[in-house]
């Protein structure tokens, strides 16, 4: 990568592989926060902080996925973990934070959205789906188990391989990412109609960290090169396989981790506020 | 959960050391990788594309002349599972392509691709070409700044796209195959297998 002239910048800021879906979903998202937003009247509107995070998050996974970035992580494993660390955990972990849905969806025509929107999510087929993906049990196995799937060493090989495997995966970690945090950061109380409650979410948080770490641990320290697949296909830098690999286990374990901890604080926060909080008084009050 | 990451750990060491599929010696690529599409022209200064290849097993391989380890000690393991067939050798062709044609120019090409047999041939294309055919099988080069004496390293992959007669995908032969295995599978693709 050579940034010597402004055609270099320019030419990083493209897709490497140009995906219409890719721009239609980042685009359209902030298409519709922003129509949504001007229809909200003045006094309703979030402060500066929520539409910031929503912006960074679409930004963000807009940005691994369609500049050169992407190139970068077809061909170094680190620069790979870290395109999944922002389409998994970082970019819908702020989209689900900016508490989006209710500002995107004064921002839907309104025809269209009495007329297909409601119907469609109000549908049997829709809440069962919903249902069973979005409970306490399907939720945390599906989010680790994608990261497990994605990391099996022959199924990394073929998908780093081919060219539609490789697009499925991207796009299984970024929708599975936007479905897991948008339940755990469910502003909601579970009275209030949020699919699980603050506590059962704080130990979803809490648990699923475990994992990650042996994942990332076994994949640092391991003793030989498990992903081959970078040697086969030409890393981008002169970087010893070991290292690259050492580099992107060190990714998967601690920032993903330390984004469940975060995740934790929140809702333990949260959750001290809600009503339905734990109603024990503070112990020095009696004293 | 526990049992997710029990599920997990066990397809890691599986995949790890499960017998490859359909009794292939190298990794079986069929339907993950593009048919051969090439535009390049031969050291020799013919100018080529895939259908020239047709009715022949072509290994695809990218390097450069000035290599100095993963390119030479391929090109020899090639040439010695391709010499080691007993029936098809004729009909295996080695398609040497050159990341770094600005120093690899036809004659030298030439000359460094046929010591390592009759069964190399090597290939240069324009930038655009050869960015083209980098991409087309996900593979990436990149050149290193000259030193004082204006010689520079190359960055390039280490694996060997197989196609079959037909021009299809096939397989893919990693930097550590044994050269029995390679000479094995493509005896069976030439074979039409």
């Amino acid at each position: 990568m050579d940034f010597g002239t402004a055609a270099d910048a320019a030419a990083f800021l493209l897709p490497w592989e140009f995906s219409p879906a890719a721009l239609a979903l980042c685009a359209g998202a902030v298409g519709l926060y922003a129509a949504g937003l001007a229809r909200t009247p003045r006094a309703s509107r979030p402060g500066a902080a929520r539409p910031l995070a929503f912006l960074l998050g679409w930004g963000l996974v807009y940005a691994v996925m369609q500049t050169r970035f992407d190139y970068l992580s077809q061909h170094m494993f680190f620069i790979h973990r870290l395109q999944h660390l922002v389409l998994h955990h970082l970019g819908p972990f702020l989209i689900a934070l900016s508490q989006p849905i209710a500002v995107l969806a004064r921002g839907l025509p309104a025809g269209f959205a009495a007329r297909v929107v409601v119907p469609l999510w109000r549908h049997p087929l829709t809440r069962f789906a919903y249902r069973s993906l979005q409970n306490a049990v399907v939720a945390p196995l599906l989010f680790v188990g994608l990261i497990f799937f994605w990391l099996v060493p022959s199924v990394h090989f073929d998908a780093m391989l081919s060219a539609p495997r490789y697009a499925l995966m991207n796009w299984s970690m970024l929708l599975d990412g936007l479905l897991f945090w948008a339940l755990l950061l469910d502003p909601r109380t579970r009275a209030a109609g949020a699919p699980v409650g603050f506590g059962l979410r704080i130990w979803i948080a809490l648990l699923a960290i475990p994992p990650q770490i042996a994942l990332g641990a076994h994949i640092a320290l391991a003793d030989h090169d498990l992903f081959d697949v970078y040697a086969v296909c030409g890393r981008i830098w002169d970087v010893a396989p070991r290292a690259d690999q050492a580099i992107g286990g060190f990714v998967t374990w601690i920032p993903a981790a330390m984004m469940h901890v975060v995740a934790a604080l929140i809702l333990i926060g949260r959750w001290m506020r809600a009503d339905r909080g734990p109603a024990r008084p503070p112990r020095c009050a009696a004293a | 959960m526990r049992r997710g990451l029990t599920v997990a750990c066990a397809a890691l060491v599986l995949g790890a050391c499960a017998p490859r599929e359909e009794g292939w010696h190298v990794k079986n690529v069929a339907g993950l990788l593009p048919d051969l599409e090439l535009q390049m022209t031969e050291a020799g200064g013919r100018a080529v594309s895939a259908a020239d290849y047709r009715g022949e097993v072509a290994l695809l391989f990218f390097g450069y002349t000035h290599c100095p380890d993963v390119c030479p000690t391929t090109l020899a393991r090639l040439a010695a599972a391709r010499a080691s067939m007993r029936d098809h050798r004729d009909a295996v062709r080695v398609l040497f392509v050159t990341v770094d044609p600005a120093r690899d120019g036809a004659a030298l090409l030439a000359r460094y691709a046929r010591a390592f047999g009759p069964g190399v041939t090597g290939l240069r294309g324009s930038e655009e070409a050869l960015a083209a055919l980098a991409r087309r099988y996900r593979v990436s080069y990149s050149r290193d700044a000259p030193d004082a004496h204006g010689d520079y390293a190359v960055s390039h992959s280490g694996g060997v796209f197989v196609f079959d007669r037909t021009g299809r995908a096939r397989l893919l032969i990693r930097p550590d195959d044994p050269v029995p295995g390679i000479a094995a599978d493509l005896e069976r693709l030439a074979a039409g297998g």
